[in-house]
């Protein structure tokens, strides 16, 4: 089984989030890049699922600038065989991110299923996952919490709302995009680490794989921090006297309730 | 004044309100407004589109749309985009609405700006806003390129627009083929709480590791419960096994933008912090007078919640009951 995951790097969720002198983007002097949340679950999906299938390979792809490689070492070093990079500007947008995914992807002989985080913790649009299955016309499951596999489908299990679950059914080729809940996410151990450093990272270039300024299709400009709040009212007395307070408040004064 | 399309949401035979939200800024703002309705059996939900502002409803009725599916949703959906040529097309940032409209605006060649906060049309154009980092910052999206402007926009970020029952549309059936579909949706199983979603309700009531333990959450679901509200929780609550991870608010879970959020006895974390902050009234309720999530809250109360929290509870009930 050709069993394949697209990964994204993203700062730490502890960052601190600072603009640049022009508001065109965040300062990233000083952050601390990570997989984001999500992809760890597509990661431990993909090895589960070759380790049931004897002779399988996992591959993992990320497109960005080159310290994203540092994230494919650490899926390589959860036990994925090999890693594909390809190079994108910082500012490259989920069009051509997934554009480019799915351009390195067709250059493989064959695909069956490509796993993703549900969203990047970065941006939050959950975009990437669906539009790779569009440029690839493969089939699409986001925010995936249960699989089961048969032959070339699978069976997954969907979050949608206020608990409901929704069960759909979908052949391979399938991009299958990963919540939390799905599985719990191995750590890499020393020597699998070690062995990370050597396993193959192939390095494809925007050009490689059809990659042209016009398959960027959104900017994100004037960047801005959230207004500091002003300071709260503090309530004082008893429980019973805050709790009659508060709910006071609430309705003649913020009018919300 | 632009061509605005609205991709109707409906659940359970109901509209959602973010869908009038839609519909009820692009008419304020004198756009020429219409809605795409699909499903089978949805006819009678049109009326209500015309109420909050759609003056052409696309009926799109089909067996295969009974249950949502964002394959047949995409494939039912772009040709009626392709052939009116709209300005701009909106959707509400719901687990549905993220679902298909990246794929819409994959066919349509476009970008898709997703989850705004913030939505102003500005003649045939939109300027939207959204938040990244789960809200540590907001940007401008500039779109590249000609054609349709996509946006997705989070609940409750546009105003409840107030009906006008005299209005009506202008109802265009439209035939979809969604023949070759590759998925297929074998059923939806319903979640027991008859609650609403987290990033949908108007009021969130959240809970902390604070509690204890997950029957210690029966308190704040009875607020919740008096307020018509969701219940979230902060990671640590999820973590330790009081709550499902689709109550999670925060940067690994939910971000959301009530008109009230209510948190109780949680700490604020930054990733917390970051999934709750452009919420319109914060409370807190901590008994760490430190605590940061003071620091981003409308009203706080130091105190323990196992003694405020029931009692607010027996006021906003005496409250909805006058």
């Amino acid at each position: 089984m050709n069993i394949y995951v697209c990964i994204k790097q993203v700062p730490d969720t502890e960052t601190k989030i600072k603009l640049n002198a022009d508001s065109s983007g965040i300062d990233l002097a000083g952050i601390k890049w990570i997989m984001s949340t999500y992809d760890e679950f597509a990661v431990e999906e993909a090895l589960r699922l070759r380790d049931k299938n004897p002779g399988s390979t996992v591959t993992v792809l990320s497109a960005g600038p080159a310290r994203v490689v540092d994230s494919i070492r650490t899926a390589l070093a959860m036990g994925a065989d090999n890693g594909i990079h390809i190079d994108l500007p910082e500012t490259a947008d989920n069009n051509m991110a997934a554009k480019a995914l799915a351009g390195a992807l067709k250059k493989e002989t064959k695909i069956d299923i490509v796993f993703t985080g549900k969203e990047a913790l970065d941006d939050g649009a959950a975009q990437v996952s669906q539009l790779i299955a569009e440029y690839l016309d493969a089939a699409c499951a986001t925010v995936v919490l249960g699989t089961e596999y048969s032959g070339s489908s699978v069976k997954v299990r969907r979050e949608v709302e206020g608990g409901a679950i929704e069960v759909i059914e979908a052949p391979f080729p399938v991009v299958v995009a990963a919540q939390k809940g799905l599985n719990e996410p191995r750590y890499a151990s020393l020597p699998n680490i070690m062995k990370a450093k050597k396993k193959e990272v192939k390095a494809l270039k925007a050009a490689d794989v059809g990659i042209s300024d016009s398959d960027q299709k959104l900017r994100f400009k004037n960047f801005q921090l959230p207004p500091p709040k002003q300071a709260g009212k503090k309530i004082a007395g008893d429980p019973a006297a805050q709790a009659k307070e508060l709910a006071r408040l609430l309705h003649e004064e913020a009018k919300v309730v | 004044m632009a061509k605005v399309f609205v991709i109707a949401e409906h659940r359970d035979g109901r509209l959602k309100k973010s869908t009038f939200e839609l519909l009820g800024a692009s008419a304020a703002a004198g756009n020429e407004t219409h809605a795409i309705l699909l499903g089978d059996g949805v006819a009678e939900l049109a009326k209500e589109l015309a109420h909050y502002g759609a003056q052409k409803v696309h009926l799109i009725q089909d067996a295969a749309l009974k249950l949502y599916s964002s394959e047949a949703y995409t494939k039912a959906i772009t040709p009626v985009l392709k052939s009116a040529s709209p300005d701009i097309v909106l959707a509400s940032h719901t687990p549905t609405g993220r679902d298909f409209m990246p794929r819409v605006a994959a066919r349509l060649g476009v970008g898709l700006a997703s989850d705004c906060t913030q939505l102003a049309f500005e003649g045939s154009k939109i300027k939207a806003r959204r938040p990244v980092y789960a809200g540590k910052a907001t940007v401008e999206v500039e779109f590249l390129g000609a054609g349709p402007q996509l946006a997705t926009v989070r609940a409750n970020a546009l105003g409840a627009p107030k009906p006008d029952t005299s209005r009506t549309a202008e109802i265009l059936n439209v035939t979809a083929d969604l023949s070759g579909l590759k998925t297929k949706v074998i059923e939806v199983v319903k979640g027991a709480s008859g609650r609403p979603d987290v990033t949908e309700a108007s009021i969130v009531v959240s809970g902390g590791r604070s509690l204890k333990s997950a029957d210690n959450f029966k308190m704040i679901e009875e607020m919740a419960d008096v307020l018509g509200a969701a219940v979230g929780a902060s990671r640590a609550a999820v973590d330790a096994g009081y709550r499902p991870h689709r109550d999670q608010v925060g940067q690994t879970g939910k971000v959301v933008s009530p008109a009230l959020y209510i948190a109780c006895g949680i700490s604020g974390a930054i990733q917390h912090l970051a999934g709750m902050r452009t919420s319109k009234v914060i409370v807190a309720i901590n008994t760490d007078a430190e605590a940061p999530i003071f620091q981003v809250a409308d009203y706080g109360v130091v105190g323990d919640i196992f003694a405020v929290v029931p009692a607010l509870t027996q006021e906003l009930k005496k409250l909805k009951e006058h």
